[in-house]
């Protein structure tokens, strides 16, 4: 056994081996632990903990897509940087930096999805299967928080629709719901009870099935880190941030429905829908303009754009529709 | 009945006993205001620190605006700690850092405000009247702000002097501000369910303003008896 050579003889220069990122990852995945645990939580932003975005594999066969180029949006991209650490992934704390600082303890490997509801043929997937069952396109998305900030993000991943007809949708499947992994050892966000976990998210199925919606592996060219919702995620690029479910475990195809999780907390702030729309305000702050991330300390909020500017691919789904009243 | 006695008597044995400890003369707590300008200066000098080392994270804006509320707020706190302080170590000379630890109060509101009304609201006026008319926490945060610019103002020598009784009256104000900045902090945070820190704030806040409560209900007692 141990005559059995570690590496491969022949390595592509643009990836690191394996069983080196794995365990660059676990010496970070170690600091990151020691610095949580001696109340040093400060020290993940000088040792990022989950993970240095050099550690991270890149994603093999990617290819970018055109239609999706970073050159089709005019504003500049946000740096892996402010992408990496700056979120919103309550399972590991309110803060912005707190998903960087703990979520290096995020076990994503094995991973896999359930996928069971209305379908003809409910399934359970290998994360390898899944990263394999369409082919990974590069796509720059605008990403607008319901918080009135937002970033230009280049995601890698195929339309969630290649996995959904995949288990084939029964026609009482109305709804998706999206449902995120609870990993209590590492999550020191589920002690607070902001949110009745688990993280709970959904779409309609037509929205779910729209070429748009991604079924998200990675960001700038390689694999998500843990902060970003590894091992996979949706990313839904016309609606508010908080839709787009991070760390997927569970998706269920229902008629009914299903419940999400910031609907269940505040109702009269957060609707099922979540589209980005300049003219209906949360009620503690305006949505018609946002913060751009990354842009100079004097810079203007910049004016938000209905459906987050992807209008003209999806009005359509909400034609008829009394978008003030389903915000 | 007894019980007067046995405090009033506890209160004169005070008075005649040897002294605990020795008293800071005025001209004694004047020699550190110099050092408690510069730590209450720190937290504005962190930024540009942290803003040469990029160290104030993907929004900046955002950490100044949550930083300057939090100082505003710890500066109220402390400076309504003084009068406590005074009492309990009996050293009513620290009186001397009270006006500073208030206009520091009032240095932090003023760039929180600002950083509303130009890097949020972009100078915006109507945009601005929306903001406060239609959100309770920024109109509570406003009438906070409104209240403290004459307390601001009125903190001088001369002004104390011109207003004799009616300049205690007005700073009584103190506590209606402290009221409305923890509110406020307290319906920011509401849509995140997550209020550790305003309870925190909020418990400190309620203590000192007790503990004026608890004094003044003794001092009428005594005065009764």
């Amino acid at each position: 056994m141990s005559s059995r050579p570690r590496y491969p003889h022949i390595v592509s220069s643009q990836i690191t081996p394996e069983p080196v990122w794995r365990s660059r990852r676990l010496w970070m995945q170690q600091m990151a632990g020691l610095a949580a645990g001696t109340g040093l939580g400060g020290l993940g932003a000088i040792l990022p903990g989950s993970a240095a975005a050099d550690t991270l594999p890149a994603i093999a066969g990617l290819q970018a897509n055109p239609e999706y180029a970073a050159a089709k949006i005019d504003r500049k991209l946000t740096t892996e940087k402010d992408v990496t650490s700056y979120n919103n992934f309550y399972e590991f704390g309110t803060g912005k930096g707190d998903p960087l600082d703990y979520a290096g303890k995020m076990r994503t490997s094995p991973w896999q999805v359930q996928v069971s509801g209305e379908v003809e043929k409910p399934r359970t997937f290998d994360l390898d299967e899944l990263l394999k069952l369409a082919p990974q396109e590069e796509r720059v998305y605008r990403l607008r928080c319901v918080e009135a900030w937002s970033m230009v993000i280049p995601w890698v991943g195929y339309p969630l629709s290649a996995l959904l007809k995949q288990v084939q949708p029964t026609s009482k499947a109305k709804f998706v719901q999206f449902i995120t992994d609870m990993q209590p050892e590492a999550m020191p966000g589920l002690r607070d009870r902001i949110i009745p976990w688990p993280y709970r998210e959904g779409l309609r199925i037509d929205e779910a099935m729209h070429p748009l919606t991604l079924l998200t592996f990675g960001l700038y060219g390689k694999r998500l880190p843990n902060q970003n919702g590894a091992p996979l995620r949706i990313i839904v690029p016309w609606k508010y941030g908080f839709k787009s479910g991070k760390s997927i475990v569970k998706i269920v195809l229902s008629e009914t429905m299903p419940q999400t999780s910031w609907v269940a907390i505040a109702p009269s702030e957060y609707g099922f829908y979540g589209n980005v729309n300049p003219d209906v305000p949360h009620p503690r702050w305006s949505q018609s303009h946002e913060r751009v991330i990354g842009g100079g300390f004097f810079d203007p909020k910049v004016p938000t754009l209905k459906f987050n500017g992807y209008g003209e691919q999806v009005a359509s789904l909400y034609s008829g529709m009394d978008l003030r009243a389903n915000y | 009945m007894f019980e007067s006695i046995k405090s009033s008597r506890g209160a004169t044995s005070l008075r005649s006993g040897p002294p605990a400890r020795r008293r800071w003369t005025a001209a004694q707590v004047g020699r550190v205001k110099p050092v408690v300008f510069l730590l209450c200066l720190l937290p504005f000098l962190r930024w540009f620190y942290l803003g040469y080392n990029d160290g104030l994270t993907a929004n900046p804006v955002e950490f100044i605006t949550r930083s300057s509320g939090f100082w505003t707020l710890a500066m109220l706190l402390l400076t309504l700690a003084v009068t406590p302080i005074r009492q309990l170590l009996d050293q009513p000379a620290l009186v001397r850092v009270r006006r500073m630890l208030g206009l520091f109060a009032f240095f932090y509101v003023v760039l929180h405000l600002l950083t509303w009304v130009v890097l949020d609201r972009n100078m915006d006026i109507s945009s601005m009247i929306t903001d406060v008319l239609d959100r309770t926490f920024i109109f509570l945060g406003m009438a906070a702000f409104l209240l403290m610019l004459p307390l601001a103002l009125t903190s001088t020598q001369g002004w104390m002097r011109r207003l004799g009784r009616n300049w205690t009256r007005l700073h009584k104000c103190i506590y209606a501000i402290g009221v409305l900045g923890i509110v406020h902090f307290w319906l920011m945070r509401a849509g995140k369910n997550d209020f550790s820190e305003p309870i925190l704030y909020g418990t400190l806040l309620a203590i000192l303003l007790l503990w004026r409560i608890a004094r003044a209900w003794r001092a009428r007692r005594l005065a009764a008896a």
